[in-house]
């Protein structure tokens, strides 16, 4: 059968017709390509007048085949294959080329910008008449789905899925989840008690029947794809075993090593060897800090042992890999607080009084190192003043470029918690102050009103190096007040120093495992940024919370739901289509040398031991490509993606290209 | 390891304290140092603003004066280093005003390719090249007890990156720590001692000056180590000024950190230009280092 291919340009608006002649690309197209039949451009192809068109033509024309050269096939690829299906034509017959992100955007040289999109379209054209007709497939979906993380985010999603019905698997890496929400005092702008909202959520999830709480727990491999993963998670070693620990938490009372917590108190306030990081920790069952622990680091003591009821402290305990089987996951890990260090100018851990946003908050917290009252480190003096530094580490072309949403937000709260608990007069050194959700340019007007008062400069210096009487035995802050146009000089007490969020150590690592990409600044990468925010580029892998981007608790929490939603639809519709683009291996020509078998990281190629030949899963394989390349004998084929396809593309793109000039450069 | 040197005119006069400790430390470390023949300034801080051209033919000339066999220069000076490596920079960030630098460079019958020359100052030479083994491997003499407060200028640590924090640099701090010398961390080693200023507004540049002393003695420092002829001159030449118009009583000596090199190293202190400073340090090494000096 002859081909029969139509051409769509489409103008994108202004988008693409600004910078591409698509009227002439169109027209061209229809002259110069063998086989087109009609070649058409479009205001806005992805319209429903524009979708009409491309089926009208199928239908009286009775195309073989349809390009479309518009903007990203991420955005409307499923748009036109789904026109194309309507009309009764294959929808893999129809092929997308990206004339917007690729050229245009790119791109102001009119002539330059048509040049490459005729190349472009030949290109595409050359290709879609070698394609072949294939059909989807469907797997069906395992309603279990895995959350990482156990901060508001996770939990929120972990409940949602659970109240619906559906089985959660909820890994958090610390001893007890709850996340950094755990370690506030108070939340803005309403001021409510943190664990006052937090510990409901914690304690349903870990009644919930459909919840399994995997704590102390760490993510380690991720096989399978949508509806089908495969995942296994490293239990740490809690030397105490869970099934006999009741939570009395005599072991931790007895036990007679005090460390310093790094991590819940933020460095402020100690813990025992063996512990659990707050009181209404979930689970209630503590852990023993090796590192520290007078057993594991003297071999002495066994006090906690000896003391425990139901004798649950084991010292022999290992990790323990648990496999799961889960149709989706949520990534919901959280940030880490910037390393203040990182700008020695400010002072932190050189100069006494100078506190993170962190260690403040456990400074305020009533079940805190101080039980709430606001004291320097000397544990007993209050401060007659308090700077806060805002953007420490954010907004900051040397550290991370990036606004981190919650710091003013946090830094009014404080504000509000110092002038409210001593007589302290608490000044801001601010950028800009960002309030933009609901209710918080509201909190600020308060503030303004409470008397904190606001100097717009980012801080040069914090130090001790007085230069006049009143400065002695202060912390003097230093930044040039650009409203007033002068440096000023504030001496204070305590300074406390906004630190910026940044992504876990770990985020790209972890990432990896799943097939999640990483924005610049170590954020994960949603599909679209506006309008698939929780959805990743890989299927059944969402993203829910600060993980994704700066983020405030409603916000995380709205995501952690929405993230939830997704997954739920997705179990509830129970099945899941998958791209018939898959490798298969011709068994006649197989050798069995079993190369392609250890390459594929799909583990989706088994060996037939009687046949001796290999043999594609074709529900496991995602269509990667690393068996075609590899096969030795030449006898692995990618579907949609074969050697001819691929040529035929090639050849499309140098159309113009003179052959004659490339043996001459061969022959120089 | 092989450099050209270029002293700087500071060096030859009131920095001469500066330029023999400078030789006779490399000599010690292996560092050899081809001093640049025909040499001339660099133009100090002010001839940029006058005409920027015709400044950075000036520092050019230098540049390519360096042997086609050298391809790194090292400046004791902080502004020589500065004016160096700023012109070095300008030539290669700016092509065309490259060729214009190199127009009047050929007036000589000179050329300088921008970027052939790596400029290097000398404390990043012995820290970033030689490094603590060697530094630690020659020290026969340790600083011990003696309370050393490292003072960095601007000129060095910022615009060009040299590998340290300017904000708050740590090279010096670290490199006088290999000497076994108690460093005296303080917060204003990095403030600018007002340079020029001197000349200018007596008033200003005297209390930029009295801020430097004042908090290396809040610190109880026995005496300021510095890495710019400047700054040596401003906080030694005019601490007696400052004392007379604040009504303090400093009495903190103004040292190169290759003085100090030069006298853990074991290092005649004669070679090494001690005595040529105004406050003298003597006093202070012998009650802190006993009889080693003598």
């Amino acid at each position: 059968m002859a081909d029969k291919i139509g051409i769509y340009v489409c103008h994108c608006g202004s988008n693409i017709a600004g910078t591409i002649d698509v009227e002439e690309v169109a027209r061209w197209a229809g002259k110069n390509i063998e086989g087109v039949v009609v070649s058409r451009d479009y205001k806005f192809m992805c319209s429903s007048l524009g979708q009409q068109m491309i089926e009208d033509d199928i239908k009286n024309e009775g195309l073989t085949g349809v390009v479309v050269g518009a903007c990203s096939p991420h955005l409307h690829e499923k748009t036109f294959r789904n026109a194309c299906k309507r009309a009764g034509l294959n929808p893999f017959l129809c092929q997308m080329t990206n004339l917007r992100e690729h050229v245009s955007w790119v791109n102001s040289d009119k002539a330059a910008g048509t040049k490459k999109a005729k190349a472009l379209i030949f290109a595409a054209a050359e290709r879609v008449k070698r394609q072949k007709p294939l059909e989807p497939m469907e797997v069906e979906v395992n309603p279990a789905t895995l959350v990482v993380g156990g901060g508001i985010a996770g939990l929120q999603a972990t409940l949602e899925l659970a109240d619906a019905g559906y089985p959660v698997y909820l890994v958090e890496r610390e001893p007890s989840i709850g996340g950094h929400m755990a370690q506030f005092d108070k939340t803005f702008p309403t001021l409510d008690c943190s664990a006052c909202i937090l510990t409901p959520k914690m304690s349903e999830v870990g009644q919930h029947e459909n919840v399994t709480l995997l704590t102390y727990s760490e993510l380690e491999e991720v096989s399978g794809s949508v509806g089908n993963f495969k995942v296994k998670i490293r239990k740490k070693a809690r030397y105490v075993d869970e099934d006999k620990c009741t939570g009395c938490g005599i072991c931790i009372e007895k036990c007679p090593r005090k460390v310093i917590d790094n991590a819940f108190e933020a460095g402020m306030g100690y813990r025992k060897a063996i512990y659990s990081p707050f009181p209404q920790a979930v689970p209630r069952i503590p852990v023993i800090d090796t590192e520290n622990c007078t057993w594991f680091t003297r071999g002495k003591c066994r006090v906690c042992s000896k003391v425990c009821p139901t004798d649950a402290v084991d010292y022999d305990q290992k990790d323990e890999t648990v496999e799961l089987n889960v149709g989706n996951i949520i990534m919901a890990t959280g940030w880490k607080l910037f390393d203040c260090k990182r700008i020695p100018q400010y002072g932190f851990g050189r100069l006494a009084n100078v506190y993170t946003s962190m260690e403040f908050e456990r400074l305020c917290n009533a079940a805190g190192p101080t039980s709430g009252k606001i004291v320097m480190r000397d544990g007993k003096t209050e401060p007659k003043s308090v700077a806060i530094v805002h953007c420490v580490g954010s907004r900051d072309v040397n550290f991370n470029p990036y606004c981190s949403a919650v710091c003013c937000m946090a830094a009014l709260k404080f504000g509000h918690l110092v002038l409210e608990k001593t007589k302290a007069e608490v000044y801001s050194f601010y950028i800009d102050i960002r309030t933009p959700m609901k209710e918080y340019e509201e909190f600020y007007q308060r503030l303004l009103g409470e008397g904190m008062h606001f100097i717009r400069g980012k801080v040069a210096e914090v130090t001790d190096a007085a230069r006049r009487p009143e400065e002695h035995g202060k912390l003097i802050v230093q930044a040039e007040d650009t409203l007033l146009g002068k440096q000023r000089r504030i001496p204070v007490d305590m300074v406390i120093l906004m630190g910026g969020l940044e992504p876990q150590a770990d985020a790209k690592e972890l990432g990896l495992k799943c097939g999640i990409s990483c924005s610049m600044a170590g954020w994960y990468t949603e599909r679209h940024p506006k309008l698939d925010p929780v959805a990743t580029m890989t299927d059944g892998v969402f993203v829910a919370g600060v993980c994704q981007g700066p983020k405030d608790i409603p916000a995380a929490v709205a995501q952690g739901a929405a993230a939830a939603a997704r997954v739920a639809g997705m179990i509830a519709k129970g099945i899941v289509t998958i791209e018939p683009i898959v490798a298969s291996i011709d068994e006649e020509n197989c050798s069995g040398c079993r190369i392609c078998n250890d390459l594929c990281p799909f583990n989706a190629i088994e060996y037939d031991e009687e046949k001796k030949v290999s043999r594609v899963i074709t529900a496991l394989c995602k269509g990667c490509g690393t068996c075609v390349a590899a096969c030795p004998a030449g006898v692995i084929t990618g579907a949609h993606f074969n050697n001819e396809q691929i040529f035929a593309e090639i050849d499309g793109i140098l159309w113009d290209a003179n052959p004659q000039a490339e043996v001459e450069i061969a022959s120089v | 390891m092989k450099y050209a040197y270029y002293p700087g005119c500071s060096l030859e006069r009131n920095a001469a304290a500066y330029d023999h400790s400078v030789r006779e430390v490399s000599d010690l470390l292996g560092i050899k140092l081809q001093e640049i023949d025909d040499w001339n300034c660099c133009g100090a801080t002010e001839y940029f603003s006058q005409n920027e051209l015709a400044a950075c033919a000036v520092i050019a000339r230098n540049l390519a004066l360096v042997e086609p066999q050298t391809d790194q220069i090292v400046a004791p000076c902080a502004a020589c280093y500065l004016n160096l490596a700023k012109t070095d920079k300008l030539m290669v960030d700016h092509p065309e005003f490259g060729k214009e630098v190199n127009q009047c460079l050929a007036a000589g019958g000179l050329k300088y390719e921008p970027g052939r020359v790596t400029v290097r100052h000398m404390l990043d030479v012995i820290v970033d090249d030689i490094g603590e083994t060697a530094v630690r491997d020659k020290v026969v003499r340790p600083l011990a007890g003696l309370r050393v407060a490292p003072y960095y200028g601007c000129q060095v640590v910022r615009p060009i990156d040299n590998n340290d924090n300017p904000e708050y640099p740590m090279k010096m701090d670290h490199l006088l720590n290999w000497l076994g010398a108690e460093v005296v961390d303080y917060p204003v080693k990095a403030h600018c001692c007002g340079g020029h200023l001197t000349q200018i507004s007596e008033p200003q540049a005297f209390e930029l000056i009295r801020r430097l002393l004042q908090n290396a003695q809040d610190y109880n420092a026995d005496m300021i180590i510095c890495m710019c002829p400047m700054c040596q001159l401003n906080l030694d030449g005019y601490q007696s000024r400052v004392n007379g118009f604040f009504g303090t009583e400093f009495k903190l000596p103004i040292m190169y950190f290759t003085q100090m090199l030069g006298i853990a190293f074991g290092i005649d202190p004669q070679k090494l230009g001690f005595g040529k400073e105004l406050v003298t340090a003597m006093p202070v090494l012998e009650a802190k280092l006993g009889g080693l000096l003598v």
